[in-house]
Protein backbone atom coordinates (compact mmCIF):
# COMPACT_ATOMS: atom_id res chain seq x y z
CA UNK A 1 0.00 0.00 0.00
CA UNK A 2 1.02 3.58 -0.46
CA UNK A 3 1.83 4.96 2.94
CA UNK A 4 1.30 8.62 3.31
CA UNK A 5 4.13 10.30 5.18
CA UNK A 6 2.96 12.26 8.17
CA UNK A 7 4.99 15.12 9.45
CA UNK A 8 3.76 16.11 12.84
CA UNK A 9 5.13 18.93 14.89
CA UNK A 10 3.51 20.16 18.08
CA UNK A 11 -0.14 19.42 18.75
CA UNK A 12 -1.93 17.03 16.48
CA UNK A 13 -5.08 18.07 14.70
CA UNK A 14 -6.87 14.90 15.77
CA UNK A 15 -10.64 14.63 15.69
CA UNK A 16 -12.36 15.07 19.08
CA UNK A 17 -12.39 11.99 21.29
CA UNK A 18 -15.52 9.93 20.80
CA UNK A 19 -17.58 8.34 23.54
CA UNK A 20 -15.64 5.07 23.55
CA UNK A 21 -12.27 6.80 23.87
CA UNK A 22 -13.61 8.84 26.76
CA UNK A 23 -15.14 5.76 28.43
CA UNK A 24 -11.81 3.95 28.29
CA UNK A 25 -10.07 6.97 29.77
CA UNK A 26 -12.61 6.95 32.59
CA UNK A 27 -11.59 3.37 33.34
CA UNK A 28 -7.97 4.52 33.54
CA UNK A 29 -9.00 7.14 36.09
CA UNK A 30 -10.94 4.51 38.04
CA UNK A 31 -7.70 2.56 38.42
CA UNK A 32 -5.71 5.70 39.21
CA UNK A 33 -8.24 6.52 41.88
CA UNK A 34 -8.02 3.03 43.35
CA UNK A 35 -4.25 2.93 43.40
CA UNK A 36 -3.74 6.59 44.20
CA UNK A 37 -1.01 6.66 41.62
CA UNK A 38 -0.08 5.73 38.08
CA UNK A 39 1.59 6.66 34.83
CA UNK A 40 -1.29 8.76 33.66
CA UNK A 41 0.34 10.73 30.85
CA UNK A 42 1.96 7.61 29.41
CA UNK A 43 -1.35 5.73 29.49
CA UNK A 44 -3.57 8.43 28.04
CA UNK A 45 -1.38 8.70 24.94
CA UNK A 46 -1.88 4.98 24.32
CA UNK A 47 -5.64 4.64 24.52
CA UNK A 48 -6.51 4.78 20.84
CA UNK A 49 -3.62 2.46 19.96
CA UNK A 50 -4.76 -0.31 22.32
CA UNK A 51 -8.42 0.39 21.58
CA UNK A 52 -8.01 -0.17 17.86
CA UNK A 53 -5.73 -3.17 18.41
CA UNK A 54 -8.30 -4.92 20.63
CA UNK A 55 -11.42 -3.69 18.82
CA UNK A 56 -10.37 -4.16 15.23
CA UNK A 57 -7.07 -5.97 14.79
CA UNK A 58 -6.20 -8.72 17.27
CA UNK A 59 -7.67 -12.21 17.42
CA UNK A 60 -8.27 -13.27 21.04
CA UNK A 61 -10.75 -14.92 23.39
CA UNK A 62 -11.25 -13.11 26.70
CA UNK A 63 -12.65 -16.24 28.35
CA UNK A 64 -9.70 -18.31 27.13
CA UNK A 65 -6.70 -15.98 27.44
CA UNK A 66 -4.25 -18.79 26.61
CA UNK A 67 -6.04 -19.78 23.39
CA UNK A 68 -3.05 -20.96 21.33
CA UNK A 69 -4.03 -19.24 18.09
CA UNK A 70 -4.51 -15.80 19.62
CA UNK A 71 -2.43 -12.95 18.26
CA UNK A 72 0.31 -11.92 20.67
CA UNK A 73 0.38 -8.34 21.88
CA UNK A 74 3.09 -7.15 24.25
CA UNK A 75 2.96 -3.77 25.94
CA UNK A 76 6.70 -3.28 26.05
CA UNK A 77 6.28 0.15 27.65
CA UNK A 78 4.88 -1.58 30.72
CA UNK A 79 4.36 1.69 32.56
CA UNK A 80 1.47 2.39 30.20
CA UNK A 81 -0.38 -0.58 31.72
CA UNK A 82 -3.38 1.48 32.86
CA UNK A 83 -4.42 1.81 29.22
CA UNK A 84 -4.00 -1.92 28.67
CA UNK A 85 -5.84 -2.81 31.89
CA UNK A 86 -8.73 -0.55 30.86
CA UNK A 87 -9.09 -2.26 27.50
CA UNK A 88 -8.65 -5.78 28.92
CA UNK A 89 -11.33 -5.07 31.52
CA UNK A 90 -13.58 -3.59 28.85
CA UNK A 91 -13.13 -6.73 26.76
CA UNK A 92 -14.00 -8.97 29.69
CA UNK A 93 -10.60 -10.51 30.50
CA UNK A 94 -11.47 -9.51 34.06
CA UNK A 95 -14.17 -7.44 35.75
CA UNK A 96 -14.02 -3.67 35.53
CA UNK A 97 -14.35 -3.48 39.32
CA UNK A 98 -10.88 -5.05 39.59
CA UNK A 99 -9.41 -1.83 38.20
CA UNK A 100 -10.08 -0.21 41.56
CA UNK A 101 -7.58 -2.61 43.15
CA UNK A 102 -4.71 -1.21 41.08
CA UNK A 103 -1.40 -1.43 42.99
CA UNK A 104 -3.04 -2.73 46.14
CA UNK A 105 -1.24 -5.46 48.07
CA UNK A 106 -3.35 -8.41 46.95
CA UNK A 107 -4.24 -7.15 43.50
CA UNK A 108 -3.12 -8.82 40.30
CA UNK A 109 -2.96 -5.38 38.68
CA UNK A 110 0.45 -3.98 39.55
CA UNK A 111 2.13 -0.79 38.46
CA UNK A 112 3.64 -2.80 35.63
CA UNK A 113 1.86 -5.73 33.96
CA UNK A 114 2.80 -9.33 34.76
CA UNK A 115 2.33 -12.45 32.69
CA UNK A 116 0.67 -15.20 34.66
CA UNK A 117 -1.09 -12.70 36.89
CA UNK A 118 -3.11 -10.52 34.54
CA UNK A 119 -5.28 -12.46 32.07
CA UNK A 120 -4.35 -11.29 28.58
CA UNK A 121 -0.87 -10.04 29.44
CA UNK A 122 1.74 -11.85 27.35
CA UNK A 123 4.94 -10.68 29.04
CA UNK A 124 5.99 -9.04 32.28
CA UNK A 125 7.28 -5.66 31.24
CA UNK A 126 8.30 -2.48 32.94
CA UNK A 127 12.02 -2.84 32.56
CA UNK A 128 12.24 -1.17 29.18
CA UNK A 129 13.57 -2.60 25.95
CA UNK A 130 12.54 -6.22 26.49
CA UNK A 131 9.30 -6.66 24.54
CA UNK A 132 10.56 -6.60 20.98
CA UNK A 133 13.12 -9.39 21.56
CA UNK A 134 10.50 -11.55 23.25
CA UNK A 135 8.17 -11.00 20.29
CA UNK A 136 10.99 -11.95 17.89
CA UNK A 137 11.24 -15.26 19.75
CA UNK A 138 7.47 -15.73 19.65
CA UNK A 139 7.36 -14.98 15.93
CA UNK A 140 10.17 -17.47 15.26
CA UNK A 141 8.25 -20.01 17.34
CA UNK A 142 5.12 -19.40 15.28
CA UNK A 143 7.11 -20.00 12.11
CA UNK A 144 8.55 -23.25 13.50
CA UNK A 145 5.10 -24.38 14.65
CA UNK A 146 3.53 -23.27 11.36
CA UNK A 147 1.03 -21.14 13.19
CA UNK A 148 -0.46 -18.25 11.30
CA UNK A 149 -0.70 -15.61 14.01
CA UNK A 150 0.59 -12.07 14.38
CA UNK A 151 2.74 -10.32 16.95
CA UNK A 152 2.41 -6.72 18.09
CA UNK A 153 4.74 -4.82 20.37
CA UNK A 154 3.84 -1.39 21.70
CA UNK A 155 6.92 0.64 22.56
CA UNK A 156 7.43 3.99 24.22
CA UNK A 157 9.52 6.71 22.65
CA UNK A 158 11.77 6.97 25.70
CA UNK A 159 11.96 3.19 25.73
CA UNK A 160 13.57 3.02 22.32
CA UNK A 161 16.62 4.79 23.74
CA UNK A 162 17.50 1.26 24.86
CA UNK A 163 20.05 -0.46 22.64
CA UNK A 164 18.30 -3.79 23.11
CA UNK A 165 15.39 -2.49 21.01
CA UNK A 166 17.72 -2.02 18.07
CA UNK A 167 19.35 -5.42 18.59
CA UNK A 168 15.85 -6.88 18.36
CA UNK A 169 15.03 -4.76 15.32
CA UNK A 170 18.08 -6.14 13.48
CA UNK A 171 17.04 -9.66 14.41
CA UNK A 172 13.41 -9.19 13.29
CA UNK A 173 14.62 -7.87 9.98
CA UNK A 174 17.20 -10.62 9.50
CA UNK A 175 14.48 -13.22 9.96
CA UNK A 176 12.01 -11.30 7.75
CA UNK A 177 9.39 -11.51 10.46
CA UNK A 178 6.45 -10.03 8.60
CA UNK A 179 4.13 -11.29 11.35
CA UNK A 180 5.76 -8.77 13.70
CA UNK A 181 4.72 -5.14 14.08
CA UNK A 182 6.37 -2.60 16.35
CA UNK A 183 4.13 0.32 17.28
CA UNK A 184 5.85 3.35 18.76
CA UNK A 185 3.77 5.59 20.99
CA UNK A 186 5.57 8.74 19.94
CA UNK A 187 4.24 11.32 22.37
CA UNK A 188 7.58 13.12 22.29
CA UNK A 189 7.89 13.48 26.04
CA UNK A 190 9.92 11.10 28.12
CA UNK A 191 10.18 11.23 31.89
CA UNK A 192 12.54 14.17 32.19
CA UNK A 193 11.31 16.19 29.26
CA UNK A 194 11.09 16.37 25.46
CA UNK A 195 12.63 13.43 23.60
CA UNK A 196 14.14 16.02 21.27
CA UNK A 197 16.25 17.23 24.18
CA UNK A 198 16.82 14.12 26.31
CA UNK A 199 17.68 11.76 23.44
CA UNK A 200 16.54 12.86 20.04
CA UNK A 201 15.03 10.02 18.02
CA UNK A 202 14.84 11.77 14.67
CA UNK A 203 14.81 10.81 11.91
CA UNK A 204 12.73 8.10 13.55
CA UNK A 205 10.94 6.62 10.53
CA UNK A 206 14.24 6.49 8.68
CA UNK A 207 15.83 4.69 11.61
CA UNK A 208 13.27 1.89 11.49
CA UNK A 209 13.46 1.81 7.72
CA UNK A 210 17.23 1.49 7.80
CA UNK A 211 16.87 -1.38 10.26
CA UNK A 212 14.84 -3.25 7.66
CA UNK A 213 11.27 -2.41 8.66
CA UNK A 214 8.46 -1.24 6.45
CA UNK A 215 7.23 1.92 8.14
CA UNK A 216 3.99 3.86 8.38
CA UNK A 217 3.25 6.99 10.37
CA UNK A 218 -0.20 7.66 11.79
CA UNK A 219 -2.04 10.07 14.01
CA UNK A 220 -2.20 7.88 17.11
CA UNK A 221 -5.46 9.44 18.30
CA UNK A 222 -7.29 9.17 14.98
CA UNK A 223 -9.21 5.93 15.22
CA UNK A 224 -9.99 5.74 11.50
CA UNK A 225 -6.39 6.40 10.62
CA UNK A 226 -5.20 3.69 13.04
CA UNK A 227 -7.78 1.21 11.71
CA UNK A 228 -6.78 1.67 8.11
CA UNK A 229 -3.07 1.54 8.84
CA UNK A 230 -3.17 -1.48 11.15
CA UNK A 231 -5.67 -3.11 8.82
CA UNK A 232 -3.12 -2.96 6.00
CA UNK A 233 -0.50 -5.04 7.83
CA UNK A 234 1.90 -6.42 6.87
CA UNK A 235 3.08 -3.54 4.72
CA UNK A 236 5.64 -5.80 3.08
CA UNK A 237 5.52 -9.61 3.06
CA UNK A 238 9.29 -9.84 3.46
CA UNK A 239 9.71 -7.36 6.31
CA UNK A 240 8.60 -6.63 9.83
CA UNK A 241 6.46 -3.51 10.10
CA UNK A 242 6.82 -0.41 12.24
CA UNK A 243 4.01 2.02 12.93
CA UNK A 244 5.02 5.35 14.36
CA UNK A 245 1.96 6.66 16.14
CA UNK A 246 2.18 10.40 16.74
CA UNK A 247 0.44 10.99 20.02
CA UNK A 248 0.00 13.50 22.79
CA UNK A 249 1.13 12.66 26.28
CA UNK A 250 -1.84 12.97 28.65
CA UNK A 251 -4.28 13.08 25.70
CA UNK A 252 -7.83 13.89 26.73
CA UNK A 253 -6.90 15.70 29.94
CA UNK A 254 -6.17 19.24 28.74
CA UNK A 255 -4.27 20.32 31.85
CA UNK A 256 -2.04 17.22 31.63
CA UNK A 257 -1.41 17.23 27.90
CA UNK A 258 2.20 17.68 26.81
CA UNK A 259 3.28 18.14 30.42
CA UNK A 260 6.16 15.94 31.58
CA UNK A 261 5.09 16.33 35.21
CA UNK A 262 2.05 14.16 34.36
CA UNK A 263 4.25 11.24 33.21
CA UNK A 264 3.59 9.65 36.60
CA UNK A 265 1.60 10.91 39.56
CA UNK A 266 1.29 9.56 43.07
CA UNK A 267 -0.73 10.62 46.13
CA UNK A 268 -3.40 12.14 43.92
CA UNK A 269 -5.87 14.04 46.12
CA UNK A 270 -9.61 13.48 45.63
CA UNK A 271 -10.10 16.89 44.08
CA UNK A 272 -7.50 16.13 41.43
CA UNK A 273 -9.16 12.79 40.63
CA UNK A 274 -12.45 14.71 40.32
CA UNK A 275 -10.75 17.17 38.00
CA UNK A 276 -9.54 14.30 35.81
CA UNK A 277 -13.07 12.91 35.46
CA UNK A 278 -14.40 16.41 34.82
CA UNK A 279 -11.81 17.06 32.12
CA UNK A 280 -13.21 14.13 30.15
CA UNK A 281 -16.73 15.53 30.45
CA UNK A 282 -15.52 18.83 29.07
CA UNK A 283 -13.53 17.26 26.25
CA UNK B 1 33.78 -30.13 28.26
CA UNK B 2 32.40 -27.60 25.81
CA UNK B 3 32.55 -30.12 23.00
CA UNK B 4 30.75 -32.70 25.14
CA UNK B 5 28.15 -30.10 26.10
CA UNK B 6 27.39 -28.94 22.57
CA UNK B 7 27.45 -32.49 21.24
CA UNK B 8 24.84 -33.31 23.88
CA UNK B 9 22.68 -30.41 22.70
CA UNK B 10 22.85 -31.85 19.19
CA UNK B 11 21.99 -35.37 20.36
CA UNK B 12 19.14 -34.11 22.53
CA UNK B 13 17.76 -31.94 19.72
CA UNK B 14 17.65 -34.90 17.35
CA UNK B 15 15.26 -36.61 19.73
CA UNK B 16 13.36 -33.64 21.08
CA UNK B 17 11.74 -31.17 18.65
CA UNK B 18 11.32 -28.62 21.45
CA UNK B 19 15.06 -27.99 21.57
CA UNK B 20 16.55 -25.04 19.68
CA UNK B 21 20.11 -23.72 19.72
CA UNK B 22 20.97 -20.03 19.84
CA UNK B 23 24.57 -18.82 19.62
CA UNK B 24 25.79 -15.24 19.60
CA UNK B 25 28.77 -15.05 17.26
CA UNK B 26 30.58 -18.32 17.93
CA UNK B 27 33.57 -19.77 16.12
CA UNK B 28 33.14 -21.04 12.57
CA UNK B 29 32.02 -24.65 12.44
CA UNK B 30 30.21 -24.60 15.78
CA UNK B 31 27.53 -27.32 15.70
CA UNK B 32 27.72 -27.70 11.93
CA UNK B 33 25.93 -31.04 12.17
CA UNK B 34 23.06 -29.45 14.06
CA UNK B 35 22.85 -26.66 11.51
CA UNK B 36 22.94 -29.06 8.57
CA UNK B 37 20.35 -31.46 9.94
CA UNK B 38 18.03 -29.12 11.81
CA UNK B 39 18.62 -25.71 10.21
CA UNK B 40 15.25 -24.31 11.29
CA UNK B 41 16.19 -24.83 14.95
CA UNK B 42 19.71 -23.40 14.70
CA UNK B 43 20.17 -19.69 15.28
CA UNK B 44 23.36 -17.60 15.22
CA UNK B 45 22.23 -14.16 16.26
CA UNK B 46 25.31 -11.97 16.39
CA UNK B 47 26.95 -9.99 19.14
CA UNK B 48 23.65 -9.03 20.73
CA UNK B 49 23.31 -10.88 24.01
CA UNK B 50 20.31 -8.89 25.23
CA UNK B 51 18.34 -9.83 22.15
CA UNK B 52 19.52 -13.42 22.30
CA UNK B 53 18.09 -13.83 25.80
CA UNK B 54 14.83 -12.03 25.03
CA UNK B 55 14.39 -14.09 21.88
CA UNK B 56 15.09 -17.29 23.84
CA UNK B 57 12.42 -16.20 26.32
CA UNK B 58 9.89 -15.70 23.52
CA UNK B 59 10.65 -19.13 22.10
CA UNK B 60 10.38 -20.70 25.54
CA UNK B 61 7.03 -19.00 26.19
CA UNK B 62 5.76 -20.82 23.09
CA UNK B 63 6.94 -24.24 24.23
CA UNK B 64 10.52 -24.48 23.00
CA UNK B 65 13.61 -25.27 25.10
CA UNK B 66 16.40 -22.96 23.94
CA UNK B 67 20.04 -23.79 24.63
CA UNK B 68 21.98 -20.53 24.44
CA UNK B 69 25.74 -20.45 24.11
CA UNK B 70 28.31 -17.71 24.30
CA UNK B 71 31.30 -16.62 26.39
CA UNK B 72 30.41 -16.80 30.09
CA UNK B 73 31.34 -13.22 30.95
CA UNK B 74 29.02 -11.84 28.27
CA UNK B 75 26.28 -14.39 28.91
CA UNK B 76 26.08 -13.40 32.56
CA UNK B 77 27.00 -9.73 32.82
CA UNK B 78 26.01 -8.21 29.51
CA UNK B 79 22.38 -9.28 29.59
CA UNK B 80 21.80 -9.58 33.32
CA UNK B 81 18.47 -7.77 33.29
CA UNK B 82 17.19 -10.01 30.50
CA UNK B 83 18.25 -13.03 32.56
CA UNK B 84 16.45 -11.70 35.63
CA UNK B 85 13.25 -10.49 33.97
CA UNK B 86 12.82 -12.42 30.75
CA UNK B 87 13.99 -15.80 32.07
CA UNK B 88 13.75 -15.91 35.86
CA UNK B 89 10.65 -13.79 36.47
CA UNK B 90 8.83 -15.74 33.75
CA UNK B 91 10.40 -19.01 34.98
CA UNK B 92 11.30 -20.22 31.51
CA UNK B 93 13.27 -23.35 30.60
CA UNK B 94 16.21 -21.68 28.87
CA UNK B 95 19.64 -23.30 29.23
CA UNK B 96 22.61 -20.91 29.33
CA UNK B 97 25.93 -22.44 28.35
CA UNK B 98 28.81 -20.18 29.40
CA UNK B 99 32.16 -20.82 27.73
CA UNK B 100 35.24 -20.23 29.82
CA UNK B 101 33.90 -20.04 33.35
CA UNK B 102 36.52 -18.87 35.84
CA UNK B 103 40.06 -18.18 34.66
CA UNK B 104 39.97 -20.07 31.35
CA UNK B 105 40.51 -16.90 29.34
CA UNK B 106 43.46 -15.77 31.47
CA UNK B 107 45.60 -14.75 28.47
CA UNK B 108 42.77 -12.55 27.16
CA UNK B 109 42.61 -10.47 30.30
CA UNK B 110 39.94 -9.30 32.72
CA UNK B 111 37.29 -8.45 30.11
CA UNK B 112 36.96 -12.16 29.37
CA UNK B 113 37.25 -13.69 32.82
CA UNK B 114 34.09 -14.98 34.44
CA UNK B 115 35.01 -15.01 38.11
CA UNK B 116 31.80 -13.63 39.60
CA UNK B 117 29.38 -15.53 37.37
CA UNK B 118 28.31 -17.99 40.05
CA UNK B 119 27.65 -15.17 42.52
CA UNK B 120 25.48 -13.14 40.20
CA UNK B 121 23.66 -16.10 38.71
CA UNK B 122 22.82 -17.68 42.03
CA UNK B 123 21.47 -14.35 43.26
CA UNK B 124 18.63 -14.67 40.75
CA UNK B 125 15.48 -16.37 42.05
CA UNK B 126 14.63 -19.57 40.12
CA UNK B 127 18.05 -19.81 38.44
CA UNK B 128 19.77 -23.21 38.67
CA UNK B 129 23.59 -23.06 38.58
CA UNK B 130 25.64 -26.09 37.56
CA UNK B 131 29.42 -26.50 37.05
CA UNK B 132 30.29 -30.07 36.05
CA UNK B 133 33.79 -31.28 36.84
CA UNK B 134 34.67 -32.79 33.46
CA UNK B 135 33.38 -33.85 30.05
CA UNK B 136 31.95 -37.14 31.28
CA UNK B 137 30.01 -35.48 34.06
CA UNK B 138 28.84 -32.90 31.54
CA UNK B 139 27.32 -35.67 29.42
CA UNK B 140 25.62 -37.21 32.45
CA UNK B 141 24.25 -33.81 33.39
CA UNK B 142 23.06 -32.73 29.96
CA UNK B 143 20.58 -35.58 29.59
CA UNK B 144 18.88 -34.26 32.72
CA UNK B 145 18.45 -30.74 31.32
CA UNK B 146 15.50 -30.84 28.88
CA UNK B 147 12.81 -31.32 31.47
CA UNK B 148 14.37 -29.45 34.40
CA UNK B 149 12.01 -26.59 35.33
CA UNK B 150 13.15 -22.99 34.98
CA UNK B 151 16.38 -21.48 33.69
CA UNK B 152 19.77 -23.16 34.11
CA UNK B 153 23.25 -21.64 33.96
CA UNK B 154 25.90 -24.13 32.86
CA UNK B 155 29.49 -23.18 33.59
CA UNK B 156 31.99 -24.69 31.18
CA UNK B 157 35.66 -25.36 31.84
CA UNK B 158 38.38 -25.06 29.28
CA UNK B 159 38.24 -28.54 27.83
CA UNK B 160 40.69 -31.40 28.23
CA UNK B 161 40.21 -31.31 31.98
CA UNK B 162 41.07 -34.64 33.62
CA UNK B 163 38.05 -36.90 34.02
CA UNK B 164 37.53 -37.45 37.73
CA UNK B 165 33.81 -38.14 37.83
CA UNK B 166 32.76 -41.80 38.14
CA UNK B 167 29.94 -43.26 36.06
CA UNK B 168 28.66 -45.23 39.04
CA UNK B 169 27.90 -42.04 40.97
CA UNK B 170 25.26 -41.09 38.42
CA UNK B 171 24.05 -37.53 38.23
CA UNK B 172 21.14 -35.77 39.77
CA UNK B 173 20.78 -32.00 39.55
CA UNK B 174 21.03 -30.61 43.08
CA UNK B 175 22.60 -33.75 44.56
CA UNK B 176 26.26 -33.40 45.54
CA UNK B 177 28.62 -36.34 45.14
CA UNK B 178 31.03 -37.45 47.88
CA UNK B 179 34.07 -38.52 45.86
CA UNK B 180 35.97 -39.23 49.06
CA UNK B 181 33.96 -39.99 52.21
CA UNK B 182 33.52 -37.30 54.82
CA UNK B 183 36.51 -37.01 57.13
CA UNK B 184 38.03 -34.62 59.65
CA UNK B 185 39.42 -32.57 56.80
CA UNK B 186 36.80 -31.76 54.22
CA UNK B 187 37.16 -30.18 50.79
CA UNK B 188 33.95 -28.86 49.27
CA UNK B 189 34.37 -27.84 45.67
CA UNK B 190 32.87 -27.48 42.20
CA UNK B 191 33.72 -27.47 38.50
CA UNK B 192 37.30 -28.10 37.43
CA UNK B 193 38.50 -27.44 40.97
CA UNK B 194 37.23 -30.95 41.75
CA UNK B 195 40.26 -32.52 40.07
CA UNK B 196 42.59 -30.22 41.99
CA UNK B 197 40.84 -31.05 45.26
CA UNK B 198 41.28 -34.75 44.56
CA UNK B 199 44.98 -34.29 43.76
CA UNK B 200 45.39 -32.30 46.98
CA UNK B 201 43.55 -35.05 48.91
CA UNK B 202 45.90 -37.65 47.41
CA UNK B 203 48.90 -35.65 48.52
CA UNK B 204 47.48 -35.19 52.02
CA UNK B 205 46.66 -38.90 52.19
CA UNK B 206 50.33 -39.61 51.51
CA UNK B 207 51.06 -37.33 54.46
CA UNK B 208 48.70 -39.40 56.59
CA UNK B 209 45.73 -37.04 56.50
CA UNK B 210 42.34 -38.28 55.31
CA UNK B 211 40.35 -35.76 53.30
CA UNK B 212 36.74 -35.90 52.32
CA UNK B 213 35.97 -34.43 48.90
CA UNK B 214 32.46 -33.28 48.05
CA UNK B 215 31.70 -32.39 44.43
CA UNK B 216 29.01 -29.75 44.54
CA UNK B 217 28.35 -29.72 40.79
CA UNK B 218 25.07 -27.91 41.45
CA UNK B 219 25.73 -24.70 43.33
CA UNK B 220 22.06 -23.82 43.24
CA UNK B 221 19.94 -25.46 44.49
CA UNK B 222 22.70 -26.39 46.93
CA UNK B 223 22.59 -29.89 48.42
CA UNK B 224 22.04 -28.63 51.94
CA UNK B 225 22.04 -32.03 53.60
CA UNK B 226 25.29 -33.14 51.98
CA UNK B 227 27.01 -29.88 52.97
CA UNK B 228 25.77 -30.11 56.57
CA UNK B 229 26.73 -33.78 56.81
CA UNK B 230 30.22 -33.03 55.53
CA UNK B 231 30.60 -30.14 57.96
CA UNK B 232 29.41 -32.21 60.93
CA UNK B 233 32.19 -34.75 60.28
CA UNK B 234 34.86 -32.12 59.73
CA UNK B 235 37.25 -30.35 62.04
CA UNK B 236 38.69 -28.41 59.13
CA UNK B 237 36.57 -27.45 56.15
CA UNK B 238 37.84 -25.81 53.00
CA UNK B 239 35.76 -24.56 50.10
CA UNK B 240 37.66 -24.42 46.82
CA UNK B 241 36.47 -22.44 43.84
CA UNK B 242 37.78 -20.89 40.65
CA UNK B 243 35.71 -17.83 41.48
CA UNK B 244 35.75 -14.80 43.71
CA UNK B 245 35.20 -15.62 47.37
CA UNK B 246 32.49 -12.95 47.35
CA UNK B 247 29.22 -14.74 46.75
CA UNK B 248 30.32 -18.00 45.20
CA UNK B 249 30.41 -21.58 46.46
CA UNK B 250 32.17 -20.65 49.69
CA UNK B 251 29.52 -18.07 50.46
CA UNK B 252 26.73 -20.50 49.60
CA UNK B 253 28.24 -23.09 51.93
CA UNK B 254 28.60 -20.56 54.75
CA UNK B 255 25.01 -19.45 54.33
CA UNK B 256 23.86 -23.05 54.59
CA UNK B 257 26.02 -23.75 57.63
CA UNK B 258 24.88 -20.57 59.30
CA UNK B 259 21.27 -21.65 58.84
CA UNK B 260 21.70 -25.26 59.96
CA UNK B 261 25.00 -26.33 61.53
CA UNK B 262 25.05 -27.01 65.25
CA UNK B 263 28.04 -26.06 67.44
CA UNK B 264 30.90 -26.75 67.53
CA UNK B 265 31.85 -25.59 64.06
CA UNK B 266 34.91 -26.73 62.15
CA UNK B 267 37.64 -24.28 61.21
CA UNK B 268 36.48 -22.95 57.81
CA UNK B 269 38.58 -21.41 55.04
CA UNK B 270 37.32 -20.25 51.67
CA UNK B 271 39.94 -20.62 48.95
CA UNK B 272 39.27 -18.75 45.75
CA UNK B 273 39.98 -15.47 44.05
CA UNK B 274 40.08 -12.36 46.24
CA UNK B 275 38.01 -9.26 45.51
CA UNK B 276 40.21 -8.04 42.64
CA UNK B 277 40.43 -7.86 38.87
CA UNK B 278 43.37 -10.18 38.22
CA UNK B 279 46.18 -8.01 36.93
CA UNK B 280 48.16 -10.66 35.04
CA UNK B 281 47.76 -12.83 31.95
CA UNK B 282 49.48 -16.19 31.45
CA UNK B 283 47.29 -19.28 31.62
CA UNK B 284 44.43 -20.66 33.67
CA UNK B 285 46.95 -22.80 35.55
CA UNK B 286 49.42 -19.99 36.20
CA UNK B 287 46.66 -17.71 37.41
CA UNK B 288 45.30 -20.43 39.69
CA UNK B 289 48.78 -20.74 41.13
CA UNK B 290 48.87 -17.00 41.76
CA UNK B 291 45.72 -17.40 43.82
CA UNK B 292 46.94 -20.50 45.71
CA UNK B 293 44.48 -22.86 44.04
CA UNK B 294 46.80 -25.61 42.74
CA UNK B 295 46.91 -28.96 44.56
CA UNK B 296 50.27 -28.50 46.37
CA UNK B 297 49.11 -25.11 47.58
CA UNK B 298 45.80 -26.50 48.78
CA UNK B 299 47.66 -29.25 50.66
CA UNK B 300 50.03 -26.67 52.11
CA UNK B 301 47.09 -24.58 53.31
CA UNK B 302 45.65 -27.63 55.05
CA UNK B 303 49.02 -28.34 56.70
CA UNK B 304 49.23 -24.75 57.85
CA UNK B 305 45.76 -24.84 59.40
CA UNK B 306 46.62 -28.17 61.02
CA UNK B 307 49.71 -26.67 62.57
CA UNK B 308 47.46 -24.08 64.22
CA UNK B 309 44.48 -26.38 64.85
CA UNK B 310 45.47 -30.00 65.49
CA UNK B 311 42.82 -32.60 64.70
CA UNK B 312 41.17 -34.34 67.64
CA UNK B 313 42.78 -37.65 66.59
CA UNK B 314 46.24 -36.11 66.69
CA UNK B 315 45.77 -34.29 69.97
Amino acid sequence: MAIKPLKVQGNLQSPPLDQRSRDLRRLVIDALDGGGRGHIGSSMSLIEIVRVLYDDVLEFRPGEPDWPDRDRCILSKGHGCLALYAVLADKGFFAKEVLKSFCKQDSFLGGHPERGKVPGVEASTGALGHGLSIAVGMALAARLQKRDRRHFVVLGDGEINEGSVWEAAMSASKHQLSSLTAIVDYNKLQSYGPTAEVMDLEPLADKWRSFGFSVAEVDGHNVDDLRSTLGALPFDKQKPSAVIAHTVKGKGIPFAENDATWHHKSRLPDEQIAALYQALEDE
Amino acid sequence: MRKACLQSVYELAKKDPRIVFIGSDLGPGTLDDFKAEMPERFFMEGVAEQNVIGMAAGLAMEGFIPYVNTIASFLTRRCYEQLAIDLCLHNLPVRLIGNGGGLVYAPLGPTHLAIEDIAIMRALPRMTVVAPSDAEQMKQFMVETPDWPGPVYIRLGKGGDPVVSRPEDGFEIGKAIALRPAAEVALITTGVMVNRALAAADQLKADGIDCGVLNVHTIKPLDREAVLETAREARILLTLEEHTTTGGLGSAVLETLSDGLEQPWPVIRRLGIPDVFPGEYGSQDSMMESFGLQPPQIAETVHQILSETPLSKAS
